[in-house]
This record gives structure tokens, sequence and C-alpha cells, in this order.
């Protein structure tokens, strides 16, 4: 009967999709089973005892016990066993292991953004790696959304003001479909994103290069999503602002005298400089205090913000 | 009583004119204090909501004909489904058999002359009307988008005339609690003579139990819409989280009435079954008392299952689990009472006419319903059903499947009772079968596209959901010709003669007693028990064996 389960079913590509599915699919004949059972009760007391004369006199049962406790038993068996069947398939689904990845998910009106441990962002397109756990961290910016997926045969709310919890196992590289299952209003039925589930090399290139969408983006754009993300606006603004290192407003081509005392011209050269060995030369006047960037920027990520200071005039 | 003895005085040397007639004039039937005449007043608003509500009903079926935008844009179809829903939940479902059958038929069952508190049930009457009024006034104030359900924070944010709506749930709220006070009374003080808890008829247990929950749980409803409004207006932080407020916790509060309201709305459909199912099998009731109890157990555990709604909304892993054991209850009381039903029909002399046709048709509609509750009241299945198409065909059945099925039974059983007329009885099984089969057709897609996880509120959805929601869209046609044929033949037998019997189908309760349509007073003098609601061993009567020249 696989075909039916098929018919009615998503293909499951989660760990615990098997498990949910063979308690649906029990429910379902359970379903099929007692309608035609009803069904065909009805039928043969219509059948067998349907009125021929207007003055046949029918038998005085007012009941029977010893039936009527057989059918409040038999149902409360299988709606217990139900019960239980559902629960198990619940906890394992609630606790996520140890070594999950974890990766913030934020809902707002109408799209999803995630977070991943190094800092990469992505929207509306989530990579994980094939057959690794994976923890997401819910939250909403705005209104209630919910994160579901047909396939993992997951679902969890995302509610402004607190944290939910949603934790799978992808079991096959591939791409799942991802709805928000909570009115939110005008875009709601557009707010879809899509969970890239990645073999271990895919997800190393994600993480090292970014997504598609990433990897597509001019650097100059690059740059500034850099600058927004990985905390240089903090510290240097745009507008000539004094902040706690020098603003990058007409900083391109200028020339620096550093706490040693030598001349320093702000070129790829010492930009690239600056953010591996912030200590290499600090500009006088500021402290000493911007840590190194080494291994938490990519290679395009120092090119995209080097095109991105050279455009600040 | 005294009143009754002075009309008695008089009864037996005039005959009197029906309550249709006696007195005339709108003025009259607007300011009558007759239980039927307010009944019948409550149905016609409630078919006319119904109408409304159909009519959007089959707007979204017809926009979900293709992926993409069909015949409206994206914030019309939101207004139009928390128009389809609101209407059809606070306007129609919840008052359709209670306020209007129910009043009607109540007082006759038990042999009163009126209901207990015959201006408060006027009141009612005024009250939801007066909600109607505001609820359709919304469309003046930029519509409402909110889904009938109003969650927070999206329901205090959003735009148009939210708090104009959530004041008509309100309002409609003191109307459904006048009616449950009023029959409350009504069973409990003026039962006929010789009538006892366990002779009354069981459409009386299922209204008891209906006003039950009506008067315990609407209140909790009133004050949440409250709290609603001061939020929107006042920017009282209650559910928002911006102002320091919790949105979970509106869905606790609105479940903890939504979730017993739901058995207002299945309660008295179950009530009409074990009145018709008796009458057409000729055989007295089949367990009477575990039918009876079971209704005042669906009531009160209908109270302790709210939380089943909001398994994914990030509750504890306890109460989830504590919320789907005691959910699961519910299904026992229910299966007790459709296996009840069908043992009644077990050696009867079964008589297949219009009111018993709906009726079969409710019991599976109500097993289909039931038993696709077992997926939502279990956890693991939940998770992936919640808030999909499954959801919204699961309480369709339910909801509005056993309500529109019962309501139908019940029109068809009392319409002689009510104007003393009969309908034609050729179309009625063609109009029962086009309302079954368009109702199957309808939601059994709905099931498939749910469990492959379309979600619910779609304006736009992916084209793999096409085929099923062509097949659903065709399903709401055909029960829109059923339902337009049954409207037909019932409306035009008021073209014929008003000469229903007394007792067309063989009923052994007290509203077959009296004359169709029944004088105003109910009753020529008090009517004393002389046997069981079910009692078929005395004399079958044959039909129309009361009958009385009009």
């Amino acid at each position: 009967m696989n075909w039916f389960r098929d018919y009615l079913l998503p293909r499951g590509g989660a760990t615990h999709a098997g498990d949910v599915d063979g308690l649906f699919m029990f429910i379902i004949y359970l379903t099929i089973f007692f309608f035609f059972f009803n069904g065909a009760l009805i039928f043969y007391a219509v059948k067998r005892w349907r009125r021929r004369s207007d003055r046949e006199v029918t038998p005085h049962i007012t009941h029977d016990t010893r039936l009527e406790l057989i059918w409040s038993f038999i149902p409360l068996v299988v709606v217990m066993l139900v019960f239980f069947w559902g629960f198990k398939g619940y906890v394992r689904a609630w606790v996520a292991p140890n070594d999950s990845i974890e990766i913030v998910a934020t809902g707002k009106k109408w799209v999803w953004q995630f977070e991943y441990p190094d800092g990469t962002r992505t929207l509306n397109d989530l990579h994980v790696p094939v057959n690794k756990p994976v923890k997401l961290v819910l939250h909403s910016e705005d209104v209630i959304h919910s994160f579901y997926v047909p396939g993992f045969r997951l679902k969890r709310d995302a509610i402004p003001g607190r944290y939910t919890e949603l934790w799978f196992t992808a079991t096959e590289p591939g791409v799942q479909q991802v709805f928000c299952a909570e009115y939110c209003g005008k875009g709601h039925s557009d707010m879809l994103a899509r969970i890239f589930v990645d073999t271990p090399e895919q997800y190393e290139t994600f993480l090292r290069e970014g997504d598609e969408q990433v990897r597509k983006m001019p650097l100059k754009d690059l740059g500034q999503l850099v600058y927004e993300n990985k905390g240089c606006a903090t510290c240097h603004s745009l507008d000539g602002t004094r902040g706690q290192g020098p603003s990058w407003k007409g900083i391109w081509g200028k020339v620096h005298t550093g706490t040693d005392g030598k001349q320093y011209t702000v070129d790829a050269n010492y930009i690239r400089q600056s953010i591996l060995q912030p200590q290499a030369v600090v500009v006088q006047g500021f402290e000493p205090i911007m840590p190194t960037f080494q291994g938490l920027l990519r290679e395009r990520e120092i090119s995209g913000l080097i095109e991105f200071i050279k455009s600040q005039e | 009583m005294s009143e009754a003895i002075t009309h008695n005085g008089i009864g037996h040397a005039a005959h009197h004119a029906d309550y249709l007639e006696d007195p005339k004039g709108l003025w009259s039937w607007l300011t009558t204090l007759d239980h039927k005449r307010i009944g019948l007043m409550y149905l016609w608003s409630v078919l006319t909501f119904f109408l409304a509500g159909g009519i959007f009903a089959l707007l979204i079926r017809l926009e979900l004909l293709t992926p993409k935008q069909t015949i409206m844009t994206a914030e019309q179809y939101n207004r139009v489904f928390t128009l389809h829903g609101t209407i059809m939940v606070f306007l129609v479902i919840i008052p359709a058999i209670p306020a209007a059958l129910g009043n009607f038929v109540l007082p006759l069952l038990l042999g009163a002359k009126d209901v207990a508190f015959p201006r408060l049930n006027l009141a009612s009457l005024y009250v939801y009307w007066t909600g109607a009024l505001m609820a359709l006034s919304t469309l003046l104030l930029g519509g409402v988008d909110t889904g009938w359900t109003f969650y927070t924070p999206y329901s205090t944010t959003t735009g148009g005339g939210v708090t104009m709506m959530v004041l008509a749930a309100f309002t409609l709220g003191f109307s459904s609690i006048f009616t449950g006070v009023n029959f409350i009374t009504t069973i409990h003080k003026l039962r006929a003579p010789g009538m006892g808890w366990f002779e009354m008829p069981l459409f009386c247990w299922g209204m008891y139990s209906t006003a039950l929950i009506q008067v315990l749980a609407t209140p909790v409803l009133g004050i949440t819409l409250l709290l609603l409004v001061m939020e929107r207006v006042l920017g009282v932080g209650i559910f928002d989280p911006q102002l320091g407020g919790d949105p979970v916790l509106f869905q606790h509060f609105f479940w903890f009435y939504s979730h017993p309201a739901v058995y207002i709305m299945i309660l008295p459909g179950m009530a009409v079954i074990s009145e018709i199912i008796p009458t057409f099998s000729k055989k007295t009731i089949f367990g009477y008392k575990a039918i009876a109890f079971s209704s005042v157990a669906i009531a009160l555990l209908g109270f302790l299952v709210w939380a089943h709604h909001m398994f994914v909304a990030g509750m504890s892993l306890f109460a989830g689990a504590i919320f789907s054991f005691l959910t699961f209850f519910i299904a026992i009381p229910s299966a007790i009472k459709v296996f009840n039903w069908i043992a009644t029909m077990w050696r009867g002399s079964i008589s297949l006419e219009a009111p018993m046709l709906y009726a079969m048709a409710f019991l599976l509609i109500f097993t289909i319903g039931g038993l696709t509750g077992l997926f939502l009241a279990a956890l693991s299945t939940d998770v992936h059903l919640h808030d999909t198409y499954f959801v919204v065909s699961h309480f369709h059945y339910v909801m509005a499947g056993t309500s529109l099925f019962a309501l139908l039974a019940g029109i068809h059983y009392w319409w002689p009772k009510m104007f003393g007329r009969m309908y034609s009885n050729k179309l009625a099984p063609l109009a029962c079968a086009l309302v079954f089969i368009g109702f199957n057709a309808t939601f059994l897609p709905q099931f498939v596209l749910g469990s492959r996880g379309m979600p619910r509120r779609y304006y736009n959805y992916l084209p793999q959901f096409q085929d099923l929601h062509v097949a659903s869209t065709v399903g709401s046609w055909i029960l829109a010709a059923g339902l337009f044929l049954a409207a037909a033949y019932l409306l035009a037998s008021f073209r014929g003669p008003k000469n229903a019997p007394a007792n067309p189908w063989g009923g052994r309760t007290l509203e077959w007693e009296t004359t169709s349509p029944p004088t105003t007073h109910n009753f020529e003098g008090q009517p004393v028990l002389q046997h069981g609601p079910y009692d078929y061993r005395a004399n079958p009567a044959p039909v129309g064996v009361h009958e009385h020249s009009h």
C-alpha cells in the first residue's frame, strides 16, 4: 500500500518522518474501516428492516449494558494506542541533540531570514548538511508566523517576543519546500522559503563562499552587506562622524599617521592588513581596540569591503 | 399557570387560530413573546446569513480555481474568508439549531406554553440582530482581514473594522447567553407533569448541554474580546509583545471559549438526530441514558481540551501531552452516540422519508468528521497537519457538515409542525443526495490537500495543488445546487394548502399531540405525560391519527 501513502503524503525527508507517516496511515485505515463499518450497518438495517406497513410493531429494546460497554471499551483502547503513538513521536521531535548546528530563523512580513553560527545570513534559502542534526531557533519580528516543512512533517510557530525551537536531521540531499502556516496578512501565501539539503561538500562550499545569491552579488554590494551585518558600522561611520574608528567617508587614498609616527596611504593592501591584523597600524588619536577578522570574512567579502570603501567619497 | 387555566376555560368553546395568524401584522411579530414566532424569526435570519456566508464560500472556492489571481486580489480574498468564517460561526451555526429550532420545539417537547423568560427570549433576538448589523457594518469600515480567530498581534495591528467586528462578536455572545439561561431554566421548571429528567425527549438533553456551554464559556469570549478592543483602542498591552503583552495568551483565552463553542455547534445537531431516528425507525431509542449523559460528558470535557489548537505554538511538552490525552476522551461519548443511533435502527421499522435521509447523511458525515479528529488529537500527526487544509476539511465535517445536515433534517422534520404544510417528498431525496455528494466532493479533496502540505488561508498556491482545488470547487457547485433545490421545494410548499396532519411521522413526543401549526399557547390545556418519549409499545400511532381539521 505504499502507493496510497505516497499519494497522501509528500516524500519524507527527515529522520522522524517515517514514524509520523506510520501513525498517519494507521489512523487512515482506522477511519476508512469505521466509515465503511458504520455505512454497512446503516445500509443493512435499512435493507433488512425497511417499513412495509404502518402497522408494524417493533421490539422495545431500551439498552444492552454488555454491548454498550463493549462499544465504549474498544474505542477507548484504540484512542489510547493512538495517543501514545502520537506522544512518542512528539517527544522524539522535541529535544535537539547537543551536537546540532544551531541556526536562527527570523520571520517577518513576508520573508524568512536565516543566520548561521559563523555569522552568514541568507534570505528565504536555508542550507543544511545532510544527515546532521540541525536546530532552528525561531522568532518573529512582527506578527506570528509558522515555519512549516511538509517533507519533514515539522511545523513550529515563530512568535514575537519569545523563542521557539525546531530540529531535524535531513536524510537525503535535495530541496524542501517551506511554507508560512500561520496567517500573517496580504503576503502570507507568498512567504515561501526553501531548504537546500546539501552534501557535506556542497555545505562546505556554501559556508566558504556563501549561497548563490551572495556569490553573484557585485563586489560593492557585497561590501555594503558585510559593512552592515558584520559589525563594521558600529565603529566606522559613512558620513564623517567620528566613531571608535576613523570614518570611511572619503578615506580612500588619504594619508594616515600611525601611532608609530609613520605615514600610511589608504589603499587595498592597507585595508586588507587593517582587517586581518588591525593592531599592525593604528591611526593616531584612536585606541587599538579593533578585533581581527582573520577567518571570519571570506576572501571575496574582503574584496567587497575594499570596493565599498573605495566608493565612499 | 393561571393564564393557562383561563385559556383552558374558553379554549374548548372557540377553535383558536394558529400562532402564525393570531394576531396578524408585522408589529405583532416584532413585539411577540411567543417562542414559536421568535424561533421562526431566528430561522429566517439564520437562513439569510447562511445564504450570505454561502455566497462568500462560493467566491473563495472560485478564487482558488487557479493558483494565482482568479477573480479577486489578495486583500479582498482575506476579507472574504474572514466574513465567511465570522458569519457562519457567529451568525449561522451557533444560533441555528438552539435559537431557531430549539426555540420553536423545546417548549413543545416539554409540554410547556412558552420558555421560562419570554421577554429575555425576544431580547436575545434583538441583540442578535444588533450584533449582525454591527458585523455587516464592517464592510463599510474597510473590511476585516484577521480571520474569524482574531489572532494577536495581527488583529491588534492591522487596519479596517476589526474593533467593530470584535464588538459584534461580543454582542452576539450575549444573545447566546440569553438563550442558554432561558433554556436551562425552562428545562428545570417547565416540564409537563409526569415528565422526570429521564422522560424528557433527548433533544432537551442536547439543548441543556449546549446551554451549559453557552452560559459558562461565552463570558470568557466576551472578556477576551473586550481585552482585544482595549489593546486596539487604548493601547493597553495585554497580547501585543510590543506593548509588553503575550500573543499566545490570546490563543488560550480564545480557545477556552471557542473549543467548547464547537460543541455548541455539534450537540444541537446530535439532539435533532436523537429525535428523528426513533421516529422513523418506529422504535424506542437505544441507550437513552447513554446518549443523554454522553451529551453532558461532551459538554464538560469540551472545557478541558482547548489547547489542542496550540500544539505548535510553543507550549510545553507536558501541556501538549495533557491536552492531547484529554482530547481523545471526547471520542468515547461521540462513538457511543453513533452506535446507539445505529442500534436504534436495528430491528426497527425504517421509513426513508426526507428527515431520515438527512439524518442518515448526518451519521456518515459525523463518522468522517469524528475519525479525522484523531489525526489532530495525536501530537505527532497534528504537527504536520496543523493549519493545513486537513484541519479546514475536518472542522467543516464536524461543524459545518453535521450542523447543515442536522439543520436540514430538523427543518424537514418540524416543517409541517411549523407551517402546517407538507413539502414535495419527491424532490427531497434528490436534494439530499446532491448536498451529500457536493459536500464530500468539496471537502474530501481538502483532506488530501492538507496531508500533502497545503497550508490554509492561502491566496496563491503552488501549481501541484491545483487538481484537488478544482475538484473541491466543482464540489461546492454541486453542494450549492442541492441546497437551492431544497430551498425551492420547501418554499414551494407555501403555495399548497395548510393541511399537514398533527402527527405526520407518527412521533411519540408531545409536539405531535397538538395541531399543525400549534395555537399560540401550544396546547389545549396542560398536557400530561402518558408514556415515555419514544415508547412505541402501546398502540403504535398510525400516520395522521391526531389529524385536526383547519
